[in-house]
């Protein structure tokens, strides 16, 4: 039963969830600050668009540290390749269109949503708001049958 | 809101906290695409192990530092999100599942996947970035509008 449930083995998984809730905690105690992830596309853009919906004090006042924050996340994903990957640069075979086309209403909807896996799924799961779980039930599920007609359809 | 200002104690660890996210979201192998579709299509539950592994050790987190320390170590109070649930939030949460069903790129990973190398990211990383805008440039348009 493990063995198909988890037929890449599971070790690795739960280490890697564990590793990303200290992160999280990390912050909270340091700083007090909640980190989800997507608010940086917006906060970002906070920086060259004038209009009053990106010069909102919530983007313009984090929009440094959620920076540093990516970095920081680039350079830990840098640290685990250098000690654990194999050399080679990683590749994905999804193609160039599902990436644009579907990154495009992953920022749309998680910014729409106020939240996204980490935001909603890590942080809100974490401190157990409701509205939270509700948002993971429903980008899980249409992300089920998105994945699921893809497949359908490209095979 | 000071807490946002960036002193060198508060840059280390904002630093040094996304750092260990990025580790874990590395390690997981949620920075590969085809690890999330796999579970998007019910080849590999992994997912569920990160998630659950973050949530546990987060929810221990958001309730012990408070109760262990009067205030944040290098901030002034310890932030509440208060999660709303009305119609963008439905709407927002079905669009992005739709998204990641489509990809398998979440905010996170789009951004992580970079330290391992893999430049094909950056398409996911440039249409998130661009649905944030529009997103935001729609936001103030209906806010006008009405």
């Amino acid at each position: 039963m493990t063995l198909s449930l988890f037929p890449m083995g599971w070790q690795h998984y739960l280490l890697g969830g564990l590793a990303i809730g200290t992160g999280v905690v990390l912050l909270f105690a340091m700083t007090g600050l909640i980190g989800g992830m997507s608010s940086v596309f917006t906060s970002s853009w906070s920086f060259v668009v004038q209009r009053p919906f990106f010069q909102q004090p919530r983007f313009t006042e984090s929009r440094n540290w959620r920076l540093v924050y990516a970095a920081g996340l680039i350079l830990g994903a840098g640290a685990w390749w250098l000690a654990y990957g194999d050399g080679a640069a990683q590749s994905t075979s999804v193609p160039i269109w599902q990436m644009v086309l579907g990154g495009f209403f992953v920022g749309y909807g998680a910014r729409l949503g106020k939240g996204c896996t980490s935001g909603h799924g890590i942080c809100g799961l974490g401190s157990l708001q409701w509205p939270s779980l509700l948002a993971v039930l429903t980008f899980m599920a249409t992300a089920f049958i998105t994945a699921n007609l893809v497949v359908r359809v490209m095979a | 809101m000071s807490a946002q200002q960036l002193t060198p104690l508060r840059f280390v660890s904002v630093l040094a906290a996304g750092a260990l996210f990025g580790f874990g979201l590395a390690l997981s192998t949620m920075v590969k695409p085809e690890v999330v579709l796999s579970f998007l299509r019910f080849e590999d539950f992994g997912l569920m192990l990160v998630m659950g592994g973050a949530v546990i050790v987060t929810m221990l987190g958001f309730r012990l530092a408070p109760r262990l320390l009067a205030k944040p170590l290098a901030g002034d109070k310890f932030d509440l999100h208060v999660t709303q649930w009305n119609r963008d939030t439905l709407v927002g949460a079905a669009l992005f599942g739709v998204g990641w069903g489509l990809c398998g790129v979440c905010p996170g990973p789009a951004i992580a996947g970079l330290g391992t190398g893999n430049w094909t990211l950056l398409w996911a990383l440039g249409g998130i970035a661009l649905g944030a805008l529009v997103q935001g440039l729609r936001y103030d348009g209906v806010k006008t509008h009405r």
